[in-house]
């Protein structure tokens, strides 16, 4: 087996998408993560949507910890100047208005033209659509971060979703443990590669026929 | 006139009949969540009752959303009693999945209704309630099983659902300081659901850390004016924040 990148490096490759001054919501689980990574002298403004914007990071010790300032992922936060609070309404204003530039989400699956399944699966009979389905629509760039296949080796990125949708044609960037791929018009990308492997191995593991662009590259760590 | 200030949880909720609606404030977390109100309505133990929050209790069993994973009190123990009916909101099931919550047990054995509504539009059914507004149209759910049965249309060349205002018997909900009037302040993320349900009930019952004379909240500061606020309770040994 090659070796995959780990969470936390699939995190600081999404990390790098963030432009300076952007307006950011990180979904639970891997995209979590991509708070710690974000590129030094750029300044990323955080959301939350349970009500907080431009919050810090995990504070360091538990003294510090402040249960009025606890993250839409259930995470204390510190506090950065010109924080500030508002209500769910106001918080959905934000998401669905367009005025978070980037989310980023995991995924169950994502399909060629974007489209995001990441709530639930059948078997379950019941799941969690949380915050998902606005995001997803309302922020105009939708980065997936999340393992190319399951744990028991299922692809996740599919010709169509067999799962129920959280939205259709919404997802601009899919980064992986073995790739970044780019959802464009003419179909998926492959824009990067992890260390040691190659886009023929990538295909492999991924349904849709991949576009390799003539940039191809490896994942610079 | 009237005090708004309730001395017991209990008194605060007697009159809540079986088959009620409602509106259960906070996102999910401890310092959010009424949990003094929600208990008192389980002692009551009236029935048949549809509940429209973010969560069915997704967390506080779990002890998500608070400082060192202690466990705090959520709808979980409404529905955990049998006394729910359906329940309108986000965020249904545990958020463990190895470890499920009462409504997943009773939803996957046919016991209890769910309507599922995204978080921001469940917020914006709220607000609309609250503000005399019908219905509206949001691009959230097109395409998913969220737009079933549901009026589609196009605006600005974007598909769009159509969604109706969500109102309530009553709202209880959780602040950080009230004056005697009932006028409000949060203290952190404690808004969320909490400032937009008060305006959405015919009875807003409020559960707040301090109740303090009126006049000492910055008329700047308040967030939920009081005329939004029927009813008040200091929670015991909170003073002090």
């Amino acid at each position: 087996m090659k070796e995959r990148l780990d969470r936390q490096t699939i995190a600081l490759r999404v990390a790098r998408e963030f432009p300076d001054g952007a307006v950011v919501n990180l979904g639970g689980g891997i995209p979590a993560l991509a708070a710690n990574y974000v590129p030094e002298g750029r300044t990323v403004i955080f959301h939350a949507e349970n009500g907080v914007l431009g919050f810090g990071g995990i504070p360091g010790s538990p003294e510090e910890e402040n249960p009025y300032f606890l993250g839409a992922n259930g995470l204390p936060f510190s506090a950065l100047p010109g924080m500030c609070f508002f209500h769910h309404a106001d918080s959905f204003a934000m998401i669905r208005g367009g005025h978070i530039d980037i989310t980023v989400l995991g995924a169950l699956q994502v399909s060629e033209t974007g489209d995001l399944a990441n709530w639930t699966f059948p078997e379950r009979g019941v799941g969690n659509i949380g915050g998902a389905m606005d995001l997803a629509v309302g922020c105009p760039r939708v980065i997936v971060a999340m393992e190319h296949t399951t744990p028991r080796g299922q692809l996740k990125i599919l010709k169509q979703c067999t799962y129920p949708l959280t939205a259709a044609r919404c997802v601009n960037l899919i980064v992986t443990d073995i790739a970044v791929i780019e959802v464009t018009g003419e179909g998926l990308v492959l824009k990067e590669v992890a260390p040691g492997w190659t886009p023929e191995e990538v295909q492999i593991y991924t349904e849709p026929k991949l576009l390799v662009s003539p940039g191809v590259k490896e994942i610079e760590l | 006139m009237k005090s708004k200030i309730f001395e017991t949880f209990a008194q605060a909720v007697a009159d809540i009949p079986d088959g009620a609606t409602i509106m259960i404030g906070g996102f999910g977390h401890a310092v959010d969540k009424p949990q003094n109100l929600i208990s008192a309505l389980r002692d009551r133990g009236v029935r048949n009752l549809t509940i429209i929050a973010n969560s069915a209790g997704a967390a506080g069993r779990l002890g998500i959303g608070s400082l060192g994973g202690k466990p705090f009190v959520d709808e979980e123990i409404l529905v955990e009693n049998r006394q729910v009916k359906k329940v309108i909101c986000s965020v249904p099931a545990s958020l463990v999945m190895s470890k499920p919550n009462a409504f997943e047990k009773q939803y996957l054995a046919g016991e209890i209704e769910l309507e599922y509504v995204p978080q921001g539009t469940l917020a914006e059914r709220i607000r609309a309630g609250g503000a005399g507004v019908g219905a509206f149209y949001t691009p959230t759910g097109v395409g998913t099983l969220v737009e079933k049965g549901k009026e589609k249309r196009v605006i600005d060349g974007k598909e769009m659902l159509l969604e109706f205002a969500l109102r309530a018997d009553y709202a209880l909900i959780k602040a950080y300081r009230a004056d005697t009037m009932g006028n409000l302040i949060y203290r952190g993320i404690m808004r969320s659901f909490n400032a937009i349900m008060a305006m959405a009930a015919k009875v807003t019952i409020a559960e707040v850390e301090q109740i303090v004379p009126t006049g000492e909240i910055e008329p700047e500061a308040v967030v939920t004016p009081a005329i939004f606020v029927d009813r008040l309770i200091e929670i015991p040994g909170e003073k002090q924040l």
